[in-house]
């Protein structure tokens, strides 16, 4: 049980540095800290398979994906102009009213039970492999075409304009 | 390990993914790098994953993370082809501040 505090504590912290830190590089670096956190939540749930699939796609790929076009911009120092303290403030009374209505509707159900894993073996590879190649195995081919799509617009908007360079 | 976890009630986990949520939305919300911005709906969207996974859990029901597998095949997609777009506006403005396009406004 305090694991699960501890944890969420962290998660908490690096999230909030990672939008308040100037330097773009340290927020890359701070999610990547989030992000780990996030798998110790999967192992806790004993959800292993999306663990390790948050540890390389998230981790792995994508924080990569920001550092490179960080490094191509050339962004390692505060290059940011600052937005006026007005909007700041304005953006973070939002968040806090949303966050207070979340709380506000959560109060209503008034149930709280405790969470207890039912079914242990739910997170592990052969399960959801099982789940995943019977259930969904349409969405699971399409998923490639939207993975190739995304590929190829990558690549299109990547590549430099012939008629400027 | 499962004894650790059985007392947490569902409410703090419910309350922790919507925290996290709302400081992607202050991010979103507070600052002018797109970078930063894209960082942020990073956060947003990894809260509504763990969410989904707290309650595949609690139902015993395997969907909700085939769900979060397929969530995560949306945002490596959104991230590569957002990333592209960020590096087409830079080359045209030589900036990526958001601030700076604002041809649409009315």
């Amino acid at each position: 049980m305090t694991v699960f505090y501890f944890v969420a504590f962290l998660s908490l912290f690096f999230a909030v540095m990672t939008i308040i830190s100037k330097n773009p590089v340290h927020s890359v670096l701070y999610l990547v800290v989030t992000f780990f956190t996030f798998s110790i939540h999967y192992i806790l749930l004993n959800a292993q398979f999306l663990a390790v699939v948050n540890f390389i796609i998230y981790m792995g790929a994508i924080m990569v994906l920001f550092l490179f076009v960080l490094m191509l911009l050339n962004m390692n120092e505060d290059s940011e102009p600052l937005k006026s303290i007005f909007v700041k403030a304005m953006g973070v009374i939002a968040g806090m009213c949303f966050i207070i209505i979340l709380a506000a509707s959560f109060k209503v159900l008034q149930t709280s039970p405790p969470l207890e894993i039912i079914n242990p073996e739910i997170g592990l590879v052969g399960n959801l492999g099982k789940v995943l190649f019977k259930e969904f195995l349409l969405p699971f081919e399409i998923s490639s075409i939207l993975l190739l799509t995304a590929m190829v617009g990558a690549v299109l908007l990547g590549k430099k304009d012939k008629k400027k360079a | 390990m499962f004894e650790t976890i059985q007392s947490v009630p569902l409410n703090h986990y419910i309350l922790f993914c919507s925290l996290i949520f709302t400081i992607g939305v202050i991010g979103v919300l507070t600052r002018r790098n797109v970078i930063v911005i894209m960082m942020s709906i990073e956060l947003m969207l990894n809260s509504v994953n763990l969410l989904l996974v707290v309650f595949s859990v609690f139902f015993g029901d395997a969907s909700g993370q085939v769900f979060v597998f397929f969530v995560m095949a949306l945002a490596a997609a959104e991230v590569a082809v957002g990333l592209a777009i960020i590096m087409m506006v830079y080359r045209n403005t030589r900036s990526i501040d958001i601030d700076i396009l604002n041809r649409l406004r009315w």
